[in-house]
């Protein structure tokens, strides 16, 4: 007879990090993240984020969804999977990218760490198994999902890479931006990618689910006379819209948990047109995409410059002329822009840049709703892009 | 010749030659690539043994398509019947057997409610099965419409089904996805007559008589024009042979000898095929007659499909049930209570519909029916040419015996042959001795023979969750396959299965018009 199995008895786990998250966590503030408890603060959502722009900040990543892809057709596999070409992805690079179903609507996006020959993960936020297992008909690959089996930090901000020099990861600065490579860490391997979610300069470290204390503990003791502090998913959401980066669920619905086909999205209404390589002779999607490129794209993703200081969420957009053509789908008040600002998506053909458009924003103060229109300016990229993010080698600060 | 380049068609099946004739005609330069040395796939004559010819699969002729016959005047072609309308006689082992021709019952022991009730049922299910017939010749609707006219075809369906009038309508839609054991145990009370009726609802299915949607099956059978089966002179090889000599006529050529390997993709398209011998072909178009799966599967590879779609494939329920036994005779059998004249016509074993069920039970565990089901006709009693004088050819479908057996056919092989042989002895006693030799085909074999994939003779089951649009699978009912440049046109589309060529012209058409998925 088979040895009963407890595990469901276990509803939410606890990352590999628990006891020091917790330890930290002074607000014992935490949520539900793909099964596990992370931290939505630790001590001040203000003065987490203002650690990670100014100094550096540390994010528990464990619960990220982590795919390993072996086998003689990984790459094809791959390439077979994502809209970008994977074969541009070369190995110890990280690449961003995104899948979607047979009608070319998207269904999450995640990165690809090429770890050697005929090796990769695939990390998401959302779990993959079953779209993988799916695509992986008529390839000769394994996939296995390893999410706990390995334990990841983000290390981001100005002097993330003084700490990790100060951990003792020698000529970490010269490692470019989506590249990876190892480091010996206490007898098992630390994998650092200068990869990240916020915008700025930055790292995530991967390790051994067995060595993940020992490597937060060292990781403080070297950031500690540099501003190291520990972050929460609320900061890090601040820091993703000031980036410009989308979120499954919340930019746009991931396409397997759509009902009505409607709401979901394509790469080029996510403006994300740059990760879809239609020369590629066939991946799912392909077909609908060049379809949806020949007629055109029914909404477009934008990143508005909200005027004023009230954060537009939820807002509806209308145009000029007070017809509604969107909504937003995330809003904030951007301390390091100093500006209202939001990501939205509108019917085409509005959202074209420079082109005005409006949010009807509801506040509340002290119990009382008032409502103002604000004028709206497209702008193109992120809302906050400092130039260390991209500098090779990096700023030792 | 147009200037539309070379249409390679895949497969000189039936429906493949039906095809590339339609094709040749409309001006096209048509090459047909078949595998083995004959044309005609599953609906072949071949030779027993010395002397003795028969049909090596498919041995009756239901639904062969009338406007395809008259097209490709296949008359002229040399198509000819031996016997254009076939009795079904019910063998009764304990004596009078019943004789069923067309919406009457001849002789047999029913009783005489059964008999009144059969005419007036017969009736109302060939009204019902017309409305099936009459989407058999129209490219399915699309099931997610990008245009309203998409929405047109999807409404002539449902006025079809309306036009039924107010009473047939309401019936026909009770009783479509019903088992068809219910719809004859409101209908009837002769085991015999209820045996009979459920073998045709059920043969080549991998229903029972007690599975849902076996009404639906028992409808198809009849959706045809013809009221009951018929037997072409020469065997089924006949059929072939003048699709085959139509095709040639209009300008088509025909390689026998070329297995296709592989199909040649430049980017997303299909281009040419590769043969086995590593010849490769270029074709504009290339049109499989092979199954969807074979097709989708192995010729093209499911990494160049997308992935749902590919999944969709991989799921295609088409685990043949019906095996085939062919025997060469020395002699004429003797059937109980049929007389000579008789054993031209077709003879099923199928007492009652609970002998039907327990014969498909062993098929829902992996395992084959000691006690089959089998449709039997002995061509050569019309048809004499194909066995020396006095001597006969005997051509059995055998249900249920699945693909995929738990134990493997190479082990199992002989004692199915055996058990037919058993229980054709307790029919025609004698027989077994007049036994000049025996081939039993399992749908493995059919598979191997006739690269067929689950041996299944519709490519596919042919029920409500894979017929019309949803045949094969939806996003694929149009005939064109995603892959731009590829088409299928055999039994795994719509209307499916049973030597019908209609699949073969809707399949032209899709080219021909350049109609997308």
């Amino acid at each position: 007879m088979r040895a009963p199995r407890e595990h469901y008895r276990q509803v939410v786990r606890q990352t590999p990090f628990h006891s020091r998250t917790a330890a930290a966590n002074v607000l014992n503030l935490w949520h539900r993240w793909r099964d596990h408890t992370v931290a939505d603060a630790y001590f001040d959502v203000a003065l987490e984020y203002t650690a990670l722009r100014n100094a550096c900040a540390v994010f528990d990543l464990s619960p990220m969804t982590k795919h390993r892809i072996t086998g003689a057709d990984a790459l094809a596999f791959l390439n077979r999977l994502v809209t970008r070409d994977v074969a541009k992805i070369r190995p110890d690079r990280v690449g961003y990218c995104l899948w979607c179903d047979d009608q070319g609507r998207v269904i999450d996006d995640g990165t690809i760490f090429h770890l050697g020959k005929n090796d990769f993960r695939l990390c998401s936020q959302e779990r993959q198994l079953d779209w993988l297992l799916t695509s992986k008909l008529g390839f000769d690959v394994t996939i296995r999902e390893e999410t706990e089996e390995v334990a990841a930090l983000a290390l981001q901000g100005p002097t993330s890479c003084r700490v990790l020099r100060q951990l003792g990861l020698a000529g970490i600065e010269n490692l470019a931006p989506f590249a990876m490579t190892t480091f010996p860490f206490e007898g098992t391997d630390l994998l650092v990618s200068r990869t990240g979610f916020t915008g700025d300069l930055g790292y995530e470290l991967w390790i051994a689910p067995s060595h993940a204390e020992r490597l937060w503990d060292r990781l403080f003791e070297a950031g500690e006379n540099h501003g190291l502090k520990p972050m929460g998913t609320l900061a890090l959401e601040m820091s993703r819209i000031e980036a410009g980066f989308i979120q499954a669920g919340v930019d746009f619905l991931p396409a397997d948990r759509a009902i009505r086909t409607d709401r979901t999205r394509s790469p080029f209404e996510l403006d994300l047109a740059w990760l879809v390589d239609l020369t590629k002779p066939n991946f799912t999607g392909r077909r609908a995409l060049l379809e949806e490129q020949a007629r055109g794209s029914r909404f477009r993703l934008v990143r508005l410059d909200v005027e004023g200081n009230k954060p537009a969420r939820d807002a509806y957009i209308y145009d000029s002329k007070r017809t509604v053509v969107g909504a937003v789908t995330c809003a904030m008040w951007s301390p390091m822009a100093k500006a209202s600002i939001a990501l939205a998506s509108v019917r085409m053909p509005w959202g074209s840049p420079d082109e005005e458009l409006w949010a009807e924003i509801y506040y509340q103060k002290e119990l009382k709703w008032s409502r103002v229109n604000a004028r709206c300016r497209v702008v193109k990229g992120a809302f906050y892009d400092p130039p260390r993010r991209r500098l090779t080698p990096a700023p030792d600060l | 010749m147009t200037d539309a380049g070379r249409t390679v068609v895949i497969g000189a099946g039936h429906n493949g030659l039906v095809c590339a004739a339609y094709l040749a005609r409309a001006g096209r330069e048509v090459l047909v690539l078949e595998a083995s040395h004959q044309v005609g796939g599953a609906a072949v004559t071949r030779e027993l043994v010395r002397g003795f010819k028969g049909p090596a699969v498919a041995h009756l002729l239901y639904l062969l398509d009338p406007v395809v016959q008259q097209d490709l005047g296949l008359a002229a072609h040399g198509l000819a019947f031996v016997k254009p309308s076939l009795k079904t006689i019910a063998l009764n082992e304990a004596g009078e057997p019943l004789v069923l021709d067309g919406n009457q019952i001849a002789s047999g022991p029913v009783s005489s409610a059964d008999r009144t009730a059969y005419t007036g049922f017969i009736d109302r299910m060939r009204r019902f099965a017309a409305v099936l017939g009459r989407q058999h010749g129209r490219i399915p609707p699309r099931l997610a419409w990008k245009r309203w006219r998409d929405a047109l075809p999807a409404g002539l369906i449902a006025l079809d089904i309306r036009r039924l009038g107010r009473e047939d309508m309401r019936e026909f839609l009770r009783i479509i996805a019903m088992p068809i054991h219910d719809l004859l145990e409101e209908s009837f009370e002769s085991p015999l007559l209820k045996g009979a009726l459920a073998l045709d609802a059920t043969l080549g299915t991998k229903l029972g008589p007690r599975s849902g949607n076996s009404v639906y099956t028992y409808l198809h059978r009849l959706s045809g024009p013809a009221a009951a089966p018929s037997l072409p002179r020469g065997g089924m090889g006949a059929v072939s042979e003048a699709l085959a000599s139509a095709a040639r006529a209009a300008g088509a050529e025909i390689r026998l000898g070329s297995p296709v390997a592989s199909l040649m993709l430049t980017g997303d398209r299909v281009t040419g095929v590769r043969l086995d011998t590593g010849e490769q072909i270029d074709a504009t178009a290339v049109i499989s007659n092979a199954d969807p799966k074979t097709t989708l599967d192995r010729l093209l590879g499911a990494r160049h499909l997308e992935a749902e779609f590919a999944r969709r494939i991989q799921h295609l329920r088409s685990i043949g049930t019906a095996a085939k036994l062919n025997l060469a005779l020395a002699a004429l059998p003797a059937f109980r209570g049929v007389d000579a004249a008789q054993l031209g016509e077709r003879l099923v074993i199928a007492p009652d519909p609970g002998y039907i069920d327990e014969a498909f039970n062993p098929a829902k565990y992996r395992d084959w029916s000691r006690a089959p089901v089998l449709e039997i006709t002995i061509p050569s009693v019309s048809d004499p040419e194909l066995a020396p004088p006095g001597k006969h050819v005997l051509s059995a479908i055998v249900q249920y015996a699945p693909y995929d057996v738990a134990a493997g056919w190479d082990t199992q092989r002989d004692a199915l042959r055996e058990a037919v042989l058993k229980l054709l002895e307790r029919y025609a006693p004698g027989i077994r001795k007049q036994v000049v030799a025996a081939e039993l085909l399992t749908a493995a074999d059919i598979e191997r023979q006739f690269r067929i994939s689950g041996g299944h003779w519709h490519h596919g089951e042919l029920t409500l969750d894979q017929f019309m649009m949803l045949r094969p699978v939806s996003g694929a009912s149009r005939y064109a396959m995603p892959v731009a440049g590829l088409y299928l046109c055999g039994a795994g589309c719509h209307p499916g299965g049973g030597v019908m060529g209609t699949a073969g012209r809707n399949a032209a058409r899709a080219v021909l018009e350049g109609s997308s998925r």
